[in-house]
């Protein structure tokens, strides 16, 4: 892909009309963001490698990344005199970082010290203070969407999810569909047609049209690129084919998402350079890619955070996997972030610099680092990033 | 019927049938429609009679509409009320017998599944261990299906509707995770013994079976809160979710205190019962797996709500429980949370005033309170404005649509509410899902409402296949265009319904239209 089709479906979805629904009544400029949410707790530092660690050596005999080679182009990607990346994403990450598209942010993370998948899954999508009484009906894109609607941006948020996830508990109303295992849409034109008259007069008359309207776009784009793909025989699954359908949606008319990938909850047999792991970020890193290019131009019009719920273990355990631990490493992307670079605050990885000896600490709070990347991607007054994160004075890192 | 009606009607049966070839339906029931005759005989039916029994059911079929032909609503909702526990289907009785969470024994599944871990983790790493694991998680998952389909099964067949409703209602106001702990060992006992069997009780036994329970306990940490040590996490929420609601004015200092109450309450261990001092030894408590453990317990002086209560022991949580179900605001906070469910998003105040001093009058009496609502002017004129959250829409689909007839695989109606975001059991955070329409008529919700309508409409849905996968019985789709349709559908469908239908180009169409529309996704 053919920054000429993503073009191209730009145009015709403009041509096309008929999605002049109020949930596509998408700005035609403003940034785009993507959050996306590795589910399970991926093992930070079997991707962001902080090969200057004799420690993480000594700590992971089995499961370690070998230390970056100058000699070969397949082994861990050197980023700078701490940190290199895994072999896994070097073509796609990598590639993506020497263009100052990509930064990490190591030690980011929570509050939350549960070490439960849910538990902090749920807290990181809420986003409200720690300690204060929670509120489930209010997740911080949902804050983001209904405080973005009071700026000139404002955002046509969509998930890329089976359900509505709690990040986007309390706004208004946000589209769902998961781009997974999109079948044949279940209605033509006709009963489509006959579907929507049935609400003409109805308050969820928008909701239906969208609806239908939403799903019989994503299975045309899937005829469209089915007949891409048979020309080009390039055959595209798992997240690269979301990635891909969500930059196509994405490009014409979301500008606020939101996607979870799993399978990142590697107690056992993790593997290093290659294996489980590897493997899922290998598609991950392919998938992000792909995403980039079908944005075209837009690209630079765009950020991507991925980021976890916690990080695993610093030490293998008995089944060369890792377990639950605290800090972790987020990503940032984006076509003019200011990228190439490992930011935040960071500490030298020993014994000692571990928390409660077993995990990476946390010294980027994640609200506090959002809020900050927030309130420049959108302009977000104080007052205005207090609604999305309250209690997080933000943390500019100054990466867009 | 009147008259014209009844002309209506022959004209959609006439014109179904003219549909030809495509309605197999109208040949395979012998003669199609046959609505005009035999509903004429039966005493006129109101739309709002079919909208009340809606919502005091979890959809219309045939035999609940005869019902309440026979009984008029305060009979019929006496008798909902009054004889809770009517007898399932034999089919439905035989397929829940036939489950290993019939025979529900927490104690001895926690001691198992305890002795299981620990020996796990005593194992030499290798594949031995990571398929002990795999095992255990397979047997955890198996119960917590078993449990989900006991309570879908009886939604849709336990002729004690109203009683399965708030059974549905209260596991979600106690709402708890399944993913949490052992929980998945736990939840159809949670269900049956601490939820089913108070759900037209009185509020306070039901707060109490909750707290008692080792879903409850393990699911909000109150396991691990003992004097030294105190966790909050249940306390707050049994005040803010489970009775008082938050703003009902108590104070963190409430919390905390009443967390010094509920020390010591947890979930017995692995069936030894603790070694204590000879003063404690008559304060200890076990009833099936729950235990109070005088030895964790905060003997100190509680202040709760302005009350002094004396440290002395279990007895205090039923002295605190009694306080807190008795505050007004209890009253008016479980009153508001039943009416948003039953009546209205945003019900009539003056209605919940109403069902608040009757639940204040007779001491937290649920089916008091039911009665008070279900009976009043405000319910009837509310009627047909109340949208069907997943969990109702799904269940009154198959109600409707197969009438009686027990289908054997619920694996797709747990797709289908996983799809919608009202998995059972599957609530992450303890607030349990939302009841208003807002949170489940997204565009994409609507959308996948409608594709699921397709399936029951076109029979493809594999209902009728074994659970386990295997082979399916021939089925078939459903007729819809059926007595119970002409009786209780038909006659008050909206103006662009009946265009809808009148353009359906085979039965199956005719069907998922249907169930599709807003008639049927509004009660």
């Amino acid at each position: 892909m053919k920054r000429r089709d993503a073009l191209r479906f730009g145009c015709a979805a403009l041509v096309g009309g008929g999605l002049a629904g109020r949930l596509f009544a998408a700005p035609t400029s403003g940034p785009r963001f993507l959050l996306v949410f590795l589910r399970g707790g991926y093992d930070a530092v079997n991707l962001l490698v902080p090969y200057s660690s004799s420690f993480y050596y000594e700590s992971r005999p089995n499961i370690a990344i070998a230390r970056p080679d100058a000699s070969s182009n397949t082994g861990a990607l050197t980023l700078n005199a701490d940190w290199a990346l895994a072999p896994a994403v070097r073509d796609t990450i990598g590639a993506m970082y020497l263009e100052r598209e990509v930064a990490f942010v190591p030690f980011a993370g929570t509050d939350d010290l549960s070490r439960s998948h849910f538990e902090t899954q749920d807290s990181i999508e809420l986003g409200q203070p720690a300690g204060g009484v929670r509120n489930y009906r209010s997740g911080f894109l949902g804050r983001l969407s209904e405080t973005l609607l009071g700026t000139s941006a404002s955002a046509a948020p969509i998930s890329f999810t089976d359900a509505l996830p709690l990040a986007f508990q309390g706004s208004a109303t946000v589209p769902n569909l998961s781009l997974k295992n999109v079948g044949k849409s279940a209605f033509d034109e006709r009963q489509a047609g006959i579907l929507r008259q049935m609400y003409a007069d109805h308050h969820l008359e928008p909701a239906v049209r969208d609806g239908l309207d939403l799903r019989q776009e994503v299975t045309q784009k899937m005829a469209e690129e089915m007949a891409a793909s048979s020309r080009s025989a390039i055959n595209t699954k798992g997240f690269e084919l979301e990635a891909e359908r969500m930059g196509r949606l994405m490009h014409d008319k979301y500008r606020l998402g939101f996607i979870d990938v799993g399978g990142w909850d590697t107690h056992v047999g993790e593997g290093s350079a290659q294996g489980n792991l590897a493997g899922n970020l290998a598609g991950l890193g392919r998938g992000l890619q792909v995403f980039s290019q079908t944005l075209g131009a837009e690209w630079s019009n765009t950020v991507v955070v991925v980021l976890s719920e916690f990080g695993r273990t610093f030490r293998e355990n008995g089944n060369r996997g890792t377990d639950h631990g605290h800090g972790s490493v987020y990503w940032v992307l984006g076509g003019a972030i200011n990228g190439g670079v490992v930011a935040g605050e960071q500490l030298p990885l020993s014994r000692t610099t571990l928390f409660q000896d077993r995990d990476l600490p946390v010294l980027n709070d994640y609200r506090a680092v959002l809020g900050g990347l927030f309130g420049r991607l959108w302009g977000l007054s104080p007052e205005q990033a207090a609604r999305v994160f309250p209690e997080a004075p933000p943390r500019d890192l100054k990466l867009v | 019927m009147n008259p014209l009606r009844q002309a209506r009607v022959k004209r959609v049966a006439a014109a179904l049938c003219a549909l030809g070839a495509l309605l197999a339906g109208c040949a395979g029931t012998g003669g199609g429609p046959k609505a005009p005759a035999s509903a004429a005989a039966l005493p006129v039916f109101q739309r709002t009679d079919t909208l009340w029994l809606e919502r005091v059911s979890f959809g219309i079929d045939s035999e609940s509409v005869a019902e309440l032909h026979h009984l008029g609503r305060q009979r019929y909702l006496e008798r909902q009320l009054e004889a809770p526990d009517a007898p399932l289907p034999a089919p439905v009785a035989q397929e829940l017998a036939a489950l290993e969470v019939a025979h529900a024994d927490p104690v001895r599944w926690l001691a198992e599944v305890g002795a299981e871990y620990k020996s796990i983790n005593a194992m030499p790493d290798g594949t031995a261990k990571v398929e002990a694991r795999k095992a255990l998680n397979e047997h955890g998952n198996k119960l917590a299906n078993e449990a989900i389909r006991s309570e879908l099964l009886r939604a849709i067949y336990s002729p004690s509707q109203l009683q399965e409703e708030m059974v549905w209602f209260w596991l979600n106001h106690f709402s708890v995770h399944q993913r949490k702990a052992t929980l998945r060992w736990l939840v159809a006992d949670y269900a049956d013994r601490a939820i089913r069997r108070h759900a037209l009780g009185h509020f306070k036994d039901l707060v109490l079976a909750t707290l008692e329970h080792p879903a409850m306990l393990e699911y909000l940490d109150n396991n691990r809160n003992a004097a030294g040590h105190v966790n909050e996490n249940y306390a707050r929420e049994l005040m803010e979710l489970h009775t008082l609601g938050v703003g009902a004015g108590y104070t963190q200092q409430d919390v905390q205190q009443l967390a010094r109450v509920l020390t010591g309450s947890g979930v017995v261990n692995a069936g030894n019962p603790p070694r204590l001092k000879a003063e404690w030894q008559a304060l200890y408590r076990r009833d099936g797996a729950f235990e109070f453990n005088p030895a964790r317990h905060d003997f100190g002086t509680k202040t709760l709500l302005g009350h002094t209560i004396q440290g002395r022991g279990f007895a205090e949580v039923d002295e605190a429980v009694s306080l807190i179900v008795r505050e007004p605001a209890c009253a008016r906070f479980i009153s508001l949370k039943i009416a948003t469910y039953f009546v209205a998003d945003t019900p009539p105040r003056a209605l919940v005033e109403r069902m608040a001093l009757t639940f204040s009058r007779t001491d937290g009496d649920i089916a008091a309170v039911l009665r008070e609502m279900f009976l009043a002017p405000e319910f009837n004129a509310a009627l047909g404005g109340k949208f069907k959250d997943p969990m109702r829409f799904v269940i009154s689909a198959v109600r409707f649509a197969y009438d009686g007839r027990t289908i054997t695989n619920t694996r797709p109606l747990v797709n289908w509410l996983n799809g919608l975001g009202e998995a059972p059991f599957g609530r992450t955070t303890p607030d349990g899902y939302p009841l208003t329409e807002a949170s489940w008529a997204s565009s994409g919700q609507m959308s996948r409402r409608f594709e699921i309508a397709r399936a029951i409409g076109s029979g493809n849905a594999a209902l009728f296949d074994a659970e386990d996968g295997g082979a399916a019985a021939a089925t078939g789709f459903p007729q819809l265009s059926n007595r119970l349709y002409f009786e209780a559908a038909e006659p008050f469908l909206a103006a662009h319904t009946r265009d809808a239908l009148a353009h359906a180009s085979s039965q199956q169409e005719w069907n998922t239209f249907l169930l599709a529309s807003p008639d049927f996704n509004y009660e």
